[in-house]
């Protein structure tokens, strides 16, 4: 059972693409699998063929319990625990993911029932173990009453309607994982605010001559701004993982993005340091809207070194955030508001932003985030090299 | 165009940003993102659906105009023919 982020614990397997003896290629599917984040397809990583399927569909393990084996194609002697080669997985069809997610709960262990038979037993609000197995052992879709299908199942989905996201259990996901950076993460707070007029004049000249389609949001440049100043303080991009840190070259940027009614997931964008501003605009306008839809892929959500946490316009002045784990540091930036601002000799009205970086202390200092805070007021002030 | 048509077009545009709140209602004098966390991110993509279902030239002066669904649908009025 691969890992799909911090706050994951357990994933309930929901089906099997493959059967043992089944001849598998890197990139295919072997399995669907579902977390507090939605329904998951699990990958495979290598080539070979299953062996033994040692989880059940049904069943709710660990992150880290070995799902099947798969022999190398070569020498069929030697499994190898399918765990390690099925890190690479991808977020399935929207369509597929309201079926198992009710079920979860009242299938927590061991009872065998189709993905199709679940899904009607869960509309109709039958529990699965007042079901009787077929002849196989299963529990199929001819065991449960036939009912109203899909209509119920909509009935129950959760507020916002939409397939893919349960609002309980994303609420919890957050909940695990703050708690544990509230625990375990000894954070310190530095912030600093940054004159942007400049950053907002050139975005006002670039907007004015772009076509609606290919305007920009502030987030682009900022985004590539803090990712440039990140590359020079290495303490701040990275994770923190069994007692070591480890920096990261690149830097991946967990965009803190909040749900339509009420959620919040960070998907990473990659290589933010090396992406255009108008490539950086791309991947937002792509990101956000499948975060909200609930339609993310796996390395979205385990990929980030760092996370950017922008409150946007007509919001607060600051945010003081917590650091999401294993990362070690989360930057925080609060609306960009005109205020007094000292230029010389003179007091003048500027766009200011207040930024603040919460680190961890195992990893780094108050002094490694005034230098990035330094660094970054640099170049928000020289826009045009972003 | 008549008010109602406009009406539709807009609430369209929105709801193609935000299905979620396709059945919540709408007051037509408040802005969306003090209604429905409508961010900057929502509000260009709004303002994209408008214009290619109208057509009209929005420039980013215009936006302060579209926070709310009767300036959206008075905005439209007076572009279009």
């Amino acid at each position: 059972m691969p890992s799909l982020g911090a706050d994951m614990e357990a994933g309930t397997l929901v089906e099997w693409f493959k059967k043992p003896g089944d001849h598998v290629r890197r990139g295919d599917i072997i399995a669907l699998v579902e977390t507090q984040k939605g329904a998951i397809e699990i990958e495979v990583f290598n080539e070979g063929v299953i062996g033994e399927q040692r989880v059940q569909p049904g069943c709710k393990v660990p992150v880290g319990s070995v799902l099947a084996t798969i022999f190398d194609t070569e020498e069929k002697q030697t499994p190898r625990p399918a765990k390690e080669t099925t890190e690479k997985v991808k977020q399935r069809p929207a369509e597929r993911l309201g079926s198992a997610r009710e079920a979860t709960a009242a299938t927590a262990l061991s009872i065998r029932i189709t993905p199709a038979a679940r899904q009607r037993a869960a509309a109709l609000g039958i529990s699965p173990e007042s079901l009787s197995a077929g002849a196989d052992g299963v529990i199929g879709i001819a065991q449960v009453p036939p009912g109203p299908e899909r209509e119920p199942a909509m009935k129950r989905a959760p507020r916002s309607g939409l397939p893919g996201l349960d609002r309980d259990e994303m609420r919890k996901a957050i909940s695990a994982a703050m708690v544990r950076s509230h625990r375990d993460i000894p954070h310190y707070w530095v912030a600093h605010s940054i004159d942007a007029a400049l950053l907002f004049d050139w975005l006002e000249t670039q907007n004015a001559v772009r076509p609606i389609e290919k305007r920009l949001l502030y987030a682009a440049p900022l985004m590539k701004a803090v990712a440039l100043a990140l590359k020079e303080v290495p303490e701040l991009n990275g994770r923190f993982e069994e007692e070591v840190f480890r920096p990261s070259t690149a830097v991946h940027m967990g965009l803190a993005t909040s749900l339509h009614g009420g959620g919040l997931i960070a998907p990473a964008i990659r290589d933010v340091d090396s992406k255009s501003v108008d490539d950086l605009m791309s991947a937002i306008a792509d990101l956000v809207p499948r975060a909200r839809l609930g339609r993310l892929r796996s390395s979205e959500m385990t990929d980030g070194t760092v996370t950017l946490s922008n409150l946007g316009e007509g919001s607060a002045d600051s945010v003081f955030p917590l650091i999401y784990p294993p990362q070690v540091a989360i930057i925080g930036c609060g609306a960009a508001t005109p205020r007094p601002w000292a230029v010389g000799d003179a007091v003048t009205v500027r766009q200011v932003m207040q930024v603040t970086v919460a680190g961890d202390h195992r990893v780094s200092h108050g002094r490694h985030a005034a230098q990035f805070l330094t660094r970054l007021s640099d170049l928000i002030s020289h826009p045009e090299t972003l | 165009m008549t008010d109602a048509e406009l009406t539709d077009l807009v609430k369209k545009a929105l709801y193609a940003v935000a299905p979620d709140i396709e059945d919540q209602p709408i007051d037509p004098e408040k802005s969306f993102r003090g209604q429905f966390e409508i961010d900057s991110m929502d509000f260009l993509n709004f303002v994209i659906n408008l214009h290619k279902a109208t057509g009209v030239d929005i420039l980013e002066r215009d936006y302060p105009n579209l926070q709310t669904l009767s300036g959206a649908i008075a905005f439209l009025h007076q572009r279009l023919p």
